[in-house]
């Protein structure tokens, strides 16, 4: 009977410390310090983006630290992995409002930011996307964003086509279940009808076809393109760019800032890439002081990895943040919700020369910025 | 009463029942009370839909004996039809609750009535053939979802595969824009209307399973030839099955999309189909409650382990293939009886007995 006893102490014993576990604890914010979470993929299919953008944060946060913190806090920062999920996105949010996060630059990529904010808007949380380019990622108003929007993207290639009278016939290959992608297409088509270009086929493929490209291209080179506009993700353009070579068709390559990273794909011949021009923010070989900096010390950091636009904007999200918080005078004893409030105020009165250009921000949470295009010469980026 | 407690099903039915009425109420006061960290309040619906899918593809697994891997396309009609649903009535329906209990229906008969006719053609096949071609239908259905344009305006309703093809006047709504999704969902999922669900479901799988119909499934199961010589009616009872299979993957899919304010099909590929067989699988075939637990523990232990960060995937499979050893190894089976609970209390009816053995000795 004792021996029974003994069991059932030690089972409840137990159950009390499973609770224990799930209960929250108590909130020790020791009031030296700014909690910053980011929340992006760093496992799964999108893992590059998620690395790249906490690398570059987690690189930022280190240089704040070192010259002394914002308005005197030391930065903390925290990293959640969302496997570009949305439901795990709003998950790993929760785990950083635990951890008592108090500012959330993230999440990385669209979708999984458009679920996110409908939670950062309940907690009227302040948050700063550095990638999350959907038009719906930044839906409420305590959401701000670093990277262009799809549309902007798609309207600025099609204007930057038309006034640089690159082509007469157009050529388009989107990938049609993807967010980003029809996001940029549905705008270019739309303001092509105001350019002095004509788009003479359009051919979509989805994330289970994204092999062979050749009946898409066909159809593009008997339609007589004189330049293929391709709003997608450098894997699949590297693959395109191969394909239309051994079939000897040669327009002109016109990408988004998708296609960054098409140079550092494996096996991937770098003299079909000559000629690629591409809309993007950041170029890792440009030759401004920041951006030289920015490359040596990331390279120092990771492995001699070349930074893409992901940590760009990432870098340039962290020092948005504090600009802001400079600006507004945040302390580390306000709460969430009147951190939020001020940084939102703040973020309409700042202007951030980052890494991606020299950015405003509206009410509404787009940046406005120039935007770039650069040239693929030589096996390297040159700004045009 | 009694003679109904006596019968072992019975009680083992009222055992599971018992410990999801338990674990809600726990749960339930300390998120009310306010001292369950946010994660696991954030967790505690999710955890619900998958226990309804779970339990529900159980009944096609294990109780019909037929391989499935299209439940997330299941989940993904629910979804997506009672997410229409509730944006379009999003200002008719003023009252949350009716909106969403009508959205629920609309979501399970949906699911439902494509269960029948899918249904219908793939239940003459069987094993692996079955496991291919439902693995399909999850792809057809993810796909299609995937480039559907709806929108409404004050004409009434538009639905096309083309961006181009909605064209709304001034006063209309995108309800649904291809690859992008739907928007703006109202958060109508509670943790209570989840549990409410969960019993439900259990409810209903239960008596299924206790009924005539369910015995004819399992007779199809066991022994299929000397099922059709005793007379079953084959195709109706795996067809009734499959239909309450994928009615609950349908609700599962209103709860699980009405708890998140944002719907893509990304969610519903082959990969949840198969995490969804994973609770099943180890949670036991044919066992309800084992599935219920593996659902549960399977969904939080990715979040328990996001102390390793990287190394999280990692260490959740290794997990998992460690729990798949532990519970199928016969060598472990002597460890498993040792500890288990039944034994404790096994013991603890011992050890009254003995001691009223003894009392009536003294």
């Amino acid at each position: 009977m004792k021996k029974l006893a003994k069991k059932i102490s030690a089972l409840l014993l137990a159950v009390v410390m499973i609770v224990a576990c799930f209960a929250a604890c108590g909130k020790n914010n020791s009031n030296a310090t700014l909690k910053i979470g980011g929340i992006g993929p760093i496992t799964g299919p999108a893992a590059v983006y998620g690395q790249a953008v906490k690398n570059a944060a987690e690189l930022a946060v280190k240089e704040i630290n070192a010259a002394g913190g914002i308005n005197g806090m030391q930065v903390e920062f925290s990293w959640q992995d969302d496997e570009h999920d949305a439901e795990k996105a709003v998950t790993a949010y929760n785990t950083l409002k635990d951890w008592g996060m108090q500012i959330l630059m993230g999440t990385v990529t669209s979708a999984p930011c458009t679920a996110v904010v409908a939670s950062t808007k309940e907690d009227n949380m302040f948050q700063l996307t550095p990638s999350g380019s959907a038009v719906e990622s930044i839906a409420a108003d305590n959401a701000f964003r670093v990277c262009f929007s799809d549309p902007n993207q798609g309207i600025a290639s099609a204007k930057y086509i038309g006034t640089n009278n690159l082509a007469k016939k157009v050529g388009v290959i989107y990938n049609s279940s993807d967010v980003y992608s029809t996001g940029i297409y549905n705008k270019f088509k739309a303001e092509a009808e105001n350019q002095p270009f004509e788009i003479v086929a359009a051919e979509a493929f989805t994330d289970t076809t994204k092999t062979n490209f050749t009946t898409q291209l066909n159809k593009i080179k008997a339609a007589g393109a004189e330049l293929l506009f391709l709003p997608i993700y450098y894997q699949e353009a590297a693959l395109i760019l191969t394909q239309a070579n051994s079939m000897g068709f040669k327009p002109i390559f016109f990408g988004c800032d998708g296609l960054d990273g098409l140079l550092a794909v494996d096996n991937f011949d770098k003299a079909l890439a000559e000629g690629v021009i591409l809309l993007t923010p950041f170029a890792a070989d440009a030759t401004d002081e920041k951006t030289v900096k920015f490359v040596a010390d990331y390279k120092a950091a990771y492995n001699n990895e070349v930074p893409n636009q992901f940590a760009a904007d990432a870098y340039d999200a962290i020092y948005t943040i504090k600009a802001a918080a400079e600006k507004a005078n945040i302390n580390s004893n306000m709460s969430v919700s009147d951190i939020c409030d001020a940084m939102k105020t703040a973020m309409t009165q700042i202007t951030v020369t980052g890494l991606t250009g020299t950015i405003t921000w509206t009410a509404d949470g787009e940046a406005s910025k120039d935007p770039k295009t650069v040239k693929i010469v030589d096996g390297a980026y040159k700004a045009m | 009463m009694k003679s109904l407690l006596q019968k072992k099903s019975t009680r083992n039915n009222l055992i599971t029942y018992g410990a999801v009425i338990v674990f809600y109420a726990v749960f339930q006061t300390l998120a009310t009370t306010g001292s369950l960290k946010s994660l696991y309040k954030g967790l505690l619906v999710p955890i619900c839909a998958y226990v309804i899918l779970a339990v529900s593809l159980n009944l096609t697994v294990g109780i019909l004996g037929e391989l499935s891997l299209g439940h997330a396309g299941f989940m993904c009609i629910g979804a997506y039809s009672s997410v229409i649903f509730s944006l379009a009535t999003h200002e008719t329906i003023k009252s949350d609750f009716l909106r969403f209990l009508l959205a629920l229906i609309i979501g399970g008969v949906c699911a439902a009535i494509f269960g029948i006719i899918i249904g219908v053609p793939i239940l003459r096949l069987s094993g692996d053939y079955l496991a291919i071609v439902t693995l399909a239908f999850g792809e057809i259905i993810k796909n299609i979802c995937n480039v559907l344009y709806i929108g409404y305006d004050s004409n009434g309703f538009q639905v096309g595969i083309k961006d181009s093809s909605v064209q709304l006047a001034e006063d209309g709504k995108m309800i649904l824009k291809g690859a992008m999704g739907a928007s703006d969902i109202p958060k109508d999922s509670t943790f209570t209307i989840g549990i409410i669900l969960v019993l439900i479901t259990l409810f209903v799988v239960f008596n299924f399973v206790d009924s005539r119909a369910g015995r004819a499934v399992m007779s199809i199961r066991d022994n299929r030839i000397a099922a059709q010589s005793t007379g079953i009616n084959i195709t109706k009872y795996k067809l009734l099955a499959f239909t309450i299979s994928s009615f609950f993957a349908g609700i599962a899919g209103t709860l699980y999309a009405h708890n998140y304010s944002i719907l893509t099909t990304k969610k519903y590929d082959y990969n949840t189909s198969i995490a969804i067989l994973v609770f099943v699988v180890l949670g036991g075939m044919g066992n309800i409650r084992g599935s219920i637990i593996a659902a549960l523990i399977l969904t939080v232990l990715p979040e328990i382990l996001r102390g390793f960060s990287e190394y999280r995937m990692l260490i959740y499979s290794v997990v998992l293939i460690a729990m798949m050893i532990y519970n199928s190894s016969p060598k472990l089976q002597g460890i498993k009886e040792k500890y288990s609970i039944k034994r404790i209390l096994d013991a603890k009816k011992r050890a009254k007995a003995l001691g009223e053995n003894e009392k009536e000795a003294e």
